[in-house]
């Protein structure tokens, strides 16, 4: 039911993304997600690969810092509004948002939004009494 | 006058073995029966007081650092009750919490018992007047000299630090035949002396007693030839009673340590194992007859080497050489001593996300000193939350602040990126040299 995101600590130093790339390239691996939030001094990079396993015990070998989390993800139509509604459901039911991003799927019309909360069981029940499609591990 | 106590300053090694097993075995029974921090980090290795028979076995039991003294601030280390408690002292090196000592009416008498030693020491006896210039008040010192002054019949002359032209005046006219101060107040003094015009040999002084800070052999070379005394170093710190822990006698080759009341051991500062005499490294007190603020295996930070040798000047006591540095790095940013010790206090007390590494960079930045603590995340315990990172380095920043005394820019970095390297990892970068 939940989406497996990586996520590494980056600091604010020309070309560190690009190592993180570089490791994922070289195993072959395939991001299909990518956000960065940033501040001052550091960034955290969040990212769905296709292989999330191998891609965090290459990331570590390579010394960085990675940690897993569970996401939930929907898909919602892109259209304006649909956003705005599952967003809507959400404070009904009293839920908050740790983090969120999202990503079009073009061809199909539709948009991925993928976020964290605390309170995971709460939310899947609300989205679900609100016939929203959530997604499973492999976004489908 | 030879030896103020000739029985202890002289006793054999064997006679002082057991002297201090005894005090030993006592003292760690005490400390234990009266002071809950001692008990809960005994009980914490399932060490008991009786198994402790010798001296030793001192280095079974657990080390005691200055952090403690502060966590237990003020009197949270006492093994006696307030009503014993005669005099407070407090040293006032860092800011924030200051350090606390107290005494009970014997621990005067040891403390006066040792400044009188150290003075009979340098060649001083109840016919000399010492003017003692270090500072009366909470600072060790000049109540520390002083009473070791009247203890011995000597007369003081109290005036303590400050006014340096009234300083000159009362060595003059009160003809006192011994200085008591720092090194550095020593030089200043004698400076001061010749713009005022003041013929050094005008003065009685023929001895000097200095301690309190580091100093080198260049610099006595210096206040003797200025001065026209014969300087000593005596060596003391507050937590372990003041001045008069020991005293350089007539060789004025390394000081005696009063090993009868503090028993020194060096000890390797990173793997603190205990070295033979002879190597190099962190000086540890433990106070074998303190009654008010007893201190087991105390770390004084400071880098020395101890030694035992037949001494011309008879005594048998171990002892120490110049104190060669500190083992923590002591720095100085806007006037505050801050010691990388503090600073692995306030992280490993953080502990969860934030790891044990750390990095200094100190700079200035006009004629204001900037601190910059970069310190690591932990390897498995990291947040993908900005919030979360940001709730515990604003933590950091807090502690470090309420630690130090002076603020610092707290700058979180990936695990494993700070430079390290085998033993003397690079902890400190000053920039502003």
């Amino acid at each position: 039911m939940l989406v497996n995101q990586l996520a590494v600590f980056l600091e604010n130093r020309k070309g560190r993304l690009k190592e993180l790339a570089g490791v994922l390239a070289k195993e072959k691996i395939d991001l299909l997600t990518l956000s960065i939030a940033d501040t001052e001094d550091f960034g955290i990079v969040r990212f769905i690969t296709t292989d999330n396993d191998r891609a965090l015990s290459a990331l570590r070998n390579a010394g960085f810092t990675v940690t897993e989390s569970d996401l939930i993800g929907i898909e919602i139509g892109d259209v304006p509004g649909a956003l705005s509604n599952v967003l809507k459901v959400l404070a009904d039911g009293d839920i908050g948002i740790e983090y969120l991003y999202s990503y079009a799927r073009t061809e199909e019309q539709k948009a991925i939004i993928l976020f964290k909360v605390k309170e995971v069981g709460k939310a899947l029940d609300v989205l679900s009494r609100a016939d929203v499609r959530v997604l499973d591990r492999t976004l489908e | 006058m030879k030896y103020y106590n000739r029985e202890i300053e002289t006793m054999s090694r064997d006679g002082l073995f057991v002297l201090q097993s005894e005090r030993l075995v006592n003292a760690v029974k005490r400390v234990y029966e009266n002071v809950p921090y001692y008990r809960a980090k005994m009980d914490a290795i399932k060490l008991k007081p009786s198994d402790i028979k010798t001296i030793a076995d001192l280095h079974k039991l657990p080390f005691t650092v200055k952090t403690d003294i502060r966590a237990n601030y003020p009197f949270g280390l006492f093994g006696v009750d307030k009503k014993q408690v005669v005099r407070l002292h407090a040293s006032s090196g860092t800011t924030g919490k200051l350090t606390v000592t107290g005494y009970t009416k014997r621990d005067l008498e040891d403390w006066s018992e040792c400044c009188a030693r150290a003075l009979v020491s340098a060649g001083i006896d109840e016919n000399d007047t010492v003017h003692v210039a270090y500072g009366y008040g909470l600072f060790t010192g000049g109540l520390g000299l002083h009473y070791g002054v009247e203890r011995l019949g000597a007369t003081a002359v109290p005036v303590s630090s400050g006014n340096t032209m009234r300083q000159i005046t009362l060595l003059k006219d009160f003809g006192a035949t011994a200085l008591a101060c720092t090194p550095s107040y020593a030089i200043y003094l004698a400076e001061s002396m010749k713009e005022a015009g003041v013929d050094v040999d005008d003065l009685m002084l023929k001895t000097g007693i200095f301690g309190a800070e580091p100093w080198t052999e260049e610099m006595r070379a210096e206040i003797e030839k200025k001065l026209h005394i014969k300087a000593y170093d005596i060596y003391g710190l507050s937590e372990v009673s003041g001045p008069g822990v020991a005293m350089e006698c007539s060789a004025r080759r390394g000081k005696h340590v009063y090993e009868d009341l503090f028993y020194p051991e060096i000890v390797n500062p990173d793997t603190l194992e205990p070295l033979p005499y002879g190597e190099k490294g962190e000086l540890v007190f433990t106070t074998l007859n303190k009654e008010c603020l007893p201190l087991i295996r105390y770390r004084t930070r400071d880098i020395c080497t101890l030694y035992l040798e037949e001494c011309e000047c008879g005594r048998t006591l171990v002892k120490m050489g110049r104190i060669e540095g500190r083992s923590d790095d002591m720095l100085i940013i806007r006037g505050v001593n801050i010691f990388p010790s503090q600073i692995e206090t306030v992280l490993l007390n953080i502990g969860g996300m934030i790891g044990p590494h750390y990095q200094i960079i100190v700079d200035r930045q006009g004629s204001l000193d900037t601190l910059e603590i970069q310190v690591e995340l932990s390897d498995y315990a990291f947040s993908d939350e900005v919030r979360e990172i940001e709730k515990v380095k604003a933590r950091v920043a807090h502690d470090m602040q309420s630690m130090l005394g002076v603020s610092a820019k707290i700058t979180i970095v990936s695990p494993h990126s700070l430079p390290r390297s085998d033993g003397k990892a690079k902890r400190i970068i000053d920039k502003r040299k």
